[in-house]
């Protein structure tokens, strides 16, 4: 029973990384397809330690943390280029 | 104790999913860095600390509690710099808006008048 909700958790995570993914497609304007790549890392950081959990490879954890600090310092770094600042 | 792992995973993935939805319905570029930040990081800490839980596993907790950390430091950090160049690039808001009280302030316009 455990098993069967943690598979269905996510599966939902996959969905929502797919939905932010549509919106980084059809965005109007740069700042939204920004925005929807930034969604996309925080729910790929939470895929990465599901599929470390499922797999049984605690080892990808460390993926994850290496992946969402290179993220951040992207987001920072393309925010100041839109400033033109950078 | 895997129960309660799971109901928590199912939690945060649920809101997770509800952020990229208000991430698609919302008509504009600041409604929708509103609704997918804050969803997305309480998804996400749900999220990782269930799979914590449910793995029963005494090292995984560290790095765990680490990122969590890590996602509440930064996530509001880069949202707020993103939002703060789509204002100083001039993106339109939506015709709903009531009241815009960021343009009355001279102090985000201080280097167009140099």
């Amino acid at each position: 029973m455990a098993e069967i909700i943690f598979n269905i958790a996510g599966i939902i995570a996959l969905l929502a990384l797919a939905m932010a993914f549509f919106r980084m497609i059809i965005g109007p304007t740069s700042v939204d397809r920004i925005v929807a790549l930034d969604n996309m890392t925080i729910a790929s950081v939470s895929l990465i330690v599901f599929f470390a959990v499922y797999l049984g490879r605690i080892i990808y954890v460390d993926v994850a943390l290496v992946y969402a600090l290179i993220s951040f310092i992207g987001i920072i770094a393309i925010a100041r280029y839109f400033e033109r600042g950078l | 104790m895997m129960f309660l792992g799971a109901i928590m995973t199912l939690l945060g993935a649920i809101f997770l999913f509800l952020g990229a939805l208000g991430l698609i319905r919302m008509p504009d570029v600041y409604n929708r860095m509103q609704a997918g930040t804050k969803a997305t990081t309480l998804g996400a800490m749900l999220f990782l600390l269930g799979v914590a839980i449910y793995n029963q596993e005494f090292s995984l907790w560290g790095k765990v509690i680490l990122l969590i950390l890590f996602i509440i430091f930064t996530n509001p950090i880069a949202s707020h710099a993103l939002a703060r160049a789509a204002y100083k690039i001039k993106i339109p808001m939506t015709e709903k808006t009531v009241k815009d009280e960021l343009a009355q302030d001279t102090y985000y316009f201080q280097d167009e008048e140099k």
